[in-house]
C-alpha cells in the first residue's frame, strides 16, 4: 500500500528548485446521532429557540452531575467498528479545564488519555487507487454552547442548546497528503457513520466539523515538519482552500530561510488565508483530570458483540459485493455505494430490472435531475419503484430509449407509473411491422428524389428516412425495427 | 414546654406517633429557641414561617407511616433546597435560589420531615472552624468565642444548642465528625456511594459524603435510614442493600475485632485524648470485643495527599462560579475582566487558596509530582485498610488531636488548621464509613469525641459498637445557655 500511496500523492508545491509535500493530519468534530445529550436527558434537536433544550446539567447549576447516554457509548463503539477500530473496553472521561461564557461547567468532559475507540483505518478510493489512512482513535465528548456577537451591540449572548451534545473526535494520522485526499476521506468518514446511523454528517447544522493539521517537508524527506493546526473549519471546500493557503505560507515561510513556529490558526473565509490564533507558549494548560462525578467506563464483550451484531454492510464490502454480483466497474460501484440512501435506491430498482440499464439510468439521468433540484436522493421525485418499471419498459421493447425520456421528465414532476403515463399518452413503441411497412412506404412515396439520390450512391441520407419515419411514428416506433424495414426497401 | 426540646429525634417521633406532641408543638419549640439563639449565628437562612406552616399542615392530615412525622430539621446550607436560597456560606451564591432539591433533602421531606432553615457552615466546605463562611462565624454552645469546628459548624451549634432535634452536614474530610467532636455530638460519615451527592454543592466530588448529625446513636441510625439511597442522578451512588439500621441496633459486640492503630498516637497529642482513648478501649473490651494492635502504615501521609486530591477537584468544581449564569457578577470591561473581579470578590481567601493549590498541583509538568502520586497514596491508604480488615471489624481512634479552640486563634495559620482532621482525612481517602460520638471533656470542659471506622457498607457495625460504648460513657451536655 505503501509504493502505492506514493504514487497517488501528486500534490506536490514547487518553489525554486524544490519540491515540497504536504503532510495533512485532521481531527473531525462528528455529532453523535442522539435523541439526547452526552450527560443529560435534554432534547439535540436542531434550530430550537435559543436555551429551549437546556437541563440544569447542562447550565451546570450547582450540585449537578453528569450521568453517561448509554445510547452515545454504543454509538461511538459501532462507529468504531466501522473505523476497523481496536474497541476500549474501559475507557475514562476527563475534566478539560478553560474558562469560556458559553463552557457552563468551566470545564469540559472529554477523554484524554484513555478514549474509548482506539487505532483503525478507512480506505479512500483515489483516482489512481486505494489508500489507507490510519486513525489514532476516537474519543467522545461535550460539546460547549454558542456565543452570539452580532446581536446585541453591547452584550454577548450564550445559547446552551449545543450544550453538552455528545461529539465523537476522530483523529486520524498525518496520512493525508493533498486537499483531494481530504476530500475523499471526509466524505468516506461520512458516508460510513451514515451506513451506521450514528453521525447525519450534516455540515451546514454543524454536525461535522474538522481542525486541520498541516505541516510541509521537501519531498524524500522522512522527519515531519512542524505543524500548525487550523481550528473549527466547517465545510469541505473551507478545508481545502484552508490547505492550499497555509501549505503555501509555510513553503514561503522555509524557502525565505525561516522556521514554522507551531501555533493555532483560523481560517478566514471572508479573505481566504489562515492567520495566527494562539502560539505554542500562549497554548491552554487544560489541566486535565478524570472526571471524579463519573466512574471510569468499563464496557462488556458481550456489550460489544450485540454492537457489531448489529453493524450493516458498509461501503468498503457493499462495493465488492457490486462489483462481484452485478457486474459493475470499480467506479460505477463507487458512485453506487458513496451514499447510504443511494445504494439502497440502486438495490431496490434492481430487484426487479436490468442491472446495466438501471446502473445507467441512475448514475445518468436520475442523478442529473436530483442536482438539477437539488436534492437528496431520499427526496427523488421518483421512487425507486417506479424508476424500475420505466426501465423494464425499456428492456422489453415497449418504449424506446427517447420515450422513456419524455416519461422521465413527466415522473419528475408527478411520481407516477410509468405504465400508466405510457398507456394515457400513447406512447408505446410501435413494433408491429406491418404497420411500420406502411409508414415507411409513405416516407418513400413522398420522396421520390431522395430515393433516387440514395440509390446512385448518397447513403449518408439512410438517416434522414430513418429520421422521416420516426417523425411519422410521433418517434414511437421500433428504432430497430424502422432500420431492417428500411434497409430492405431501399435495396 | 421545655421539656420538647430535651427529647431525642427518636422520642419525638414516638411522642408524635402517640399524639402526646402535634408537629406544631414541636416545630414551635425548636422555632422559638432558634429566634432567641440568633447570637450563634447558626441559621444563614431560617424558614420558620413555613415550617409552621407545613407543620399545621402534618397535624390536619398527619401521617404516622412515615419515618420522621412532622418532625423539623434544619439542614446544612449545602444541600440544594427549592425555592429556598442555598450559600454554600459564600458571597458568590449569595442570592442563589434553586428550582430543585437535594436527593439526601427530598428524602428527608419524604419521610415527613419539615424544613427549619439553612445552617451555617464554611465557604463551601472549606474550613475547619466554622469561619470562613462569608455569613459570619458560628459560635459554639459550649462556650463563648469557641469555634464549633467545620466545615458543618452551625449544624453542629444548632444541634448542640437545641435549635433542631437533629440535622444533616457533610464530609469531606472530617466536616461532620470534627464539630461533631468539638460540640459533643453524634456524627457519622456514610461510606462513600451510601448518600447521594446530587444537589449538594460540589467541594471535591470523590470525597464529598452526607450525613447525619444527631443527639446520640438512636437519632443517628434512624436519621441514616432516612437519607441514604440509590440514586441514578448520581453516577458514583452504589445499589446495594441498604438496612434499617435503627431497627438493628444492638449493644451486643462480644467478640468483635477492634483495632487500635498505632500511627494514630501522634506527637504532640495532649494526654487527655490518650486518656479518652484508653477509656474507649477499656469500655469495649468490658463490653466483651477483642482489642487488637493494628498498623496504617501510610496513615502519615494521608494529610498532604488530601489537601492535594480535594483542592484540585475544588478547582475544577468551582469553575462554574463564574457570573456568567447564575449568582454574583462584578461588572467588568470584557468577559475576562468580569470573570476575575466576580472570582475575586465573590470568593473568600481560604477558597482562593485552595483554587490556587488546585490549579497548580493539575498544572501540566506538575500533576506527576503531585496529583497523581497523591492519587497513587490513595491508593495505598486503601490498601492498609484492605489489609487490617482481614483481622479486624472495626477501627477505634479518637475523632480529632485536640478539643475546640477560641475563634480566631487558627485562623492565620491555615496548616495548623489542617492539622485537625488528621484522624477524620484518611476514612474520606479510602471511601469508609466512621462515626464520632461524644466520649468525654477536658480540663477546661470542651467536649471529646472518639472515632469508630468501620468496613465500606458495614454502618450497622461502627452504629452498634457506638451504641454499646455510648452507654458506658455516659456522655452528660454541660450546656449552660450562655448566649441567651
Amino acid at each position: 500500500m505503501d509504493v502505492m500511496s506514493q504514487k497517488i500523492s501528486d500534490y506536490i508545491i514547487k518553489r525554486n528548485e524544490n519540491n515540497y509535500e504536504v503532510i495533512i493530519g485532521l481531527e473531525v468534530h462528528a455529532q453523535v446521532l442522539s435523541d439526547s445529550k452526552l450527560f443529560s436527558t435534554s432534547s439535540t434537536k436542531f434550530g430550537a429557540e435559543p436555551n429551549t433544550q437546556v437541563s440544569l446539567v447542562d447550565a451546570a447549576f450547582p450540585g449537578m452531575l453528569p450521568v453517561i447516554n448509554e445510547f452515545c457509548i454504543k454509538q461511538a463503539v459501532k462507529t468504531g467498528v466501522g473505523l476497523k477500530a481496536k474497541i476500549n473496553k474501559r475507557s475514562i472521561f476527563d475534566r478539560k479545564n478553560y474558562f469560556y461564557a458559553d463552557l457552563p461547567q468551566g470545564y469540559q468532559i472529554s477523554q484524554y488519555k484513555n478514549p474509548i475507540v482506539g487505532e483503525g483505518s478507512v480506505i479512500l478510493d483515489l483516482p489512481l487507487g486505494e489508500k489507507t489512512i490510519g486513525i489514532e482513535r476516537l474519543h467522545l465528548e461535550q460539546d460547549a454552547g454558542k456565543s452570539i456577537h452580532d446581536i446585541d451591540p453591547q452584550n454577548t449572548l450564550v445559547d446552551l442548546n449545543r450544550s453538552g451534545v455528545a461529539l465523537m473526535e476522530i483523529v486520524s494520522k498525518p496520512d493525508l497528503r493533498s486537499p483531494n485526499e481530504v476530500n475523499t476521506y471526509i466524505k468516506k468518514l461520512r458516508s460510513i457513520m451514515r451506513y451506521l446511523g450514528t453521525c447525519d454528517g450534516n455540515m451546514q447544522e454543524g454536525s461535522l466539523r474538522a481542525d486541520v493539521n498541516v505541516s510541509v517537508r521537501k519531498k524524500g524527506e522522512k522527519e515531519l515538519g512542524t505543524r500548525c493546526e487550523i481550528k473549527n473549519v466547517n465545510s469541505i471546500k473551507f478545508m481545502q482552500m484552508a490547505i492550499e493557503y497555509e501549505a503555501n505560507r509555510q513553503v514561503d515561510i522555509i524557502e525565505e530561510g525561516g522556521s514554522i513556529d507551531q501555533e493555532t490558526r483560523l481560517f478566514d473565509t471572508k479573505k481566504n488565508e489562515t492567520r495566527s490564533m494562539r502560539s505554542k507558549e500562549d497554548a491552554h494548560d487544560y489541566r486535565y483530570f478524570p472526571d471524579p462525578d463519573l466512574l471510569p467506563l468499563e464496557i462488556t464483550d458481550d456489550f460489544i458483540n450485540n454492537i457489531k451484531k448489529s453493524i450493516p454492510e458498509l461501503p468498503d464490502e457493499k462495493k465488492k459485493r457490486f462489483i462481484e454480483k452485478f457486474n459493475l466497474s470499480a467506479y460505477e460501484a463507487n458512485i453506487l455505494v458513496s451514499d447510504i440512501e443511494t445504494s439502497k435506491y440502486f438495490e431496490e430498482v434492481i430487484e426487479n430490472s436490468d442491472v446495466k440499464i438501471s446502473t445507467n439510468w441512475i448514475t445518468g439521468e436520475l442523478f442529473a435531475l436530483l442536482n438539477d433540484k437539488n436534492l437528496e436522493i431520499s427526496k427523488s421525485p421518483i421512487s425507486a419503484k417506479n424508476l424500475s418499471k420505466l426501465i423494464n419498459l425499456i428492456k422489453d421493447g415497449t418504449i424506446s430509449g427517447k420515450i422513456a425520456k419524455s416519461v422521465f421528465e413527466i415522473m419528475a414532476t408527478e411520481d407516477k407509473n410509468p405504465v400508466d403515463i405510457v398507456e394515457e399518452k400513447g406512447l408505446k413503441q410501435q413494433s408491429d411491422p406491418k404497420e411500420l411497412e406502411k409508414l415507411i412506404d409513405k416516407v418513400i412515396n413522398e420522396n421520390p428524389d431522395k430515393v433516387q439520390e440514395y440509390k446512385s450512391g448518397k447513403k449518408k441520407l439512410f438517416v434522414f428516412f430513418v429520421g422521416q419515419a420516426m417523425k411519422a411514428s410521433g418517434g414511437k416506433a421500433n428504432p430497430q425495427l424502422i432500420n431492417d424495414i428500411l434497409k430492405k426497401k431501399l435495396r | 414546654m421545655s421539656n420538647i426540646l430535651d427529647f431525642t429525634l427518636v422520642d419525638l417521633v414516638e411522642k408524635i406517633k402517640k399524639k402526646d406532641l402535634s408537629s406544631k408543638e414541636i416545630t414551635k419549640a425548636y422555632v422559638e429557641r432558634s429566634e432567641k439563639s440568633k447570637k450563634l449565628n447558626t441559621y444563614i437562612t431560617d424558614d420558620f414561617k413555613n415550617a409552621l406552616k407545613k407543620a399545621d399542615n402534618f397535624d390536619s392530615k398527619p401521617d404516622f407511616n412515615k419515618k420522621l412525622p412532622g418532625i423539623p430539621i434544619a439542614v446544612k446550607d449545602l444541600f440544594c433546597t427549592k425555592n429556598l436560597r442555598t450559600t454554600a456560606g459564600s458571597k458568590i451564591l449569595e442570592n442563589f435560589i434553586p428550582t430543585y432539591e437535594s436527593t439526601v433533602t427530598n428524602n428527608i421531606w419524604n419521610e415527613g420531615g419539615i424544613l427549619l432553615g439553612k445552617l451555617n457552615c464554611d465557604e463551601f466546605a472549606m474550613g475547619s472552624s466554622n469561619e470562613t463562611s462569608f455569613f459570619g462565624n458560628v459560635q459554639s454552645p459550649v462556650g463563648e468565642k469557641l469555634v464549633p469546628g467545620g466545615s458543618s459548624g452551625g449544624s453542629a451549634s444548632a444541634l448542640r444548642a437545641k435549635l433542631t432535634p437533629a440535622t444533616i452536614g457533610t464530609d469531606t474530610g472530617g466536616s461532620i465528625r470534627q464539630p461533631a467532636s468539638f460540640t459533643g455530638i453524634v456524627g457519622l460519615k456514610p461510606t462513600y456511594g451510601s448518600c447521594s451527592r446530587y444537589g449538594i454543592v460540589a467541594f471535591a466530588s470523590s470525597l464529598d459524603q452526607a450525613g447525619p448529625m444527631t443527639q446520640d446513636v438512636k437519632d443517628c441510625s434512624l436519621l441514616l435510614s432516612v437519607i441514604s439511597s440509590y440514586d441514578n442522578n448520581d453516577s458514583t451512588s452504589i445499589n446495594f442493600k441498604r438496612g434499617d439500621y435503627l431497627k438493628k441496633l444492638s449493644k451486643s459486640i462480644k467478640g468483635k475485632k477492634i483495632g487500635i492503630p498505632k500511627e494514630y498516637r501522634v506527637e504532640g497529642m495532649p494526654k487527655e485524648i490518650e486518656d479518652l482513648w484508653q477509656k474507649g478501649i477499656t469500655i469495649a473490651k468490658e463490653a466483651g470485643a477483642e482489642i487488637l494492635d493494628i498498623s496504617l502504615p501510610n496513615t502519615n501521609y494521608a494529610l498532604p495527599a488530601y489537601y492535594i486530591v480535594a483542592p484540585a477537584e475544588a478547582s475544577s468544581n468551582l469553575a462554574r462560579y463564574d457570573g456568567v449564569k447564575y449568582g454574583f457578577r462584578s461588572k467588568g470591561k470584557n468577559l475576562i475582566d468580569m470573570y476575575e473581579k466576580t472570582r475575586s470578590e465573590g470568593f473568600g481567601n481560604e477558597v482562593k487558596r485552595r483554587i490556587m493549590i488546585g490549579t497548580y498541583v493539575l498544572s501540566s509538568g506538575y500533576y506527576d509530582a503531585y496529583y497523581l502520586k497523591a492519587q497513587k497514596v490513595r491508593r495505598l491508604i486503601k490498601n492498609d485498610f484492605d489489609e487490617v480488615y482481614k483481622k479486624v471489624d472495626a477501627i477505634l481512634t479518637p475523632s480529632t488531636p485536640s478539643s475546640a479552640f477560641k475563634i480566631g486563634e487558627k485562623t492565620n495559620d491555615p496548616v495548623s488548621m489542617y492539622l485537625n482532621d488528621i484522624f477524620t482525612v484518611p476514612i474520606n481517602l479510602a471511601g469508609l464509613p466512621a462515626i464520632s460520638i461524644p466520649a468525654g471533656h477536658d480540663e477546661k470542659g470542651y467536649p471529646l469525641g472518639l472515632q469508630i471506622i468501620g468496613k465500606a457498607f458495614d454502618e450497622q457495625n461502627i452504629l452498634n459498637i457506638a451504641y454499646s460504648l455510648e452507654e458506658e460513657i455516659n456522655f452528660k451536655n454541660k450546656i449552660d445557655d450562655w448566649w441567651m
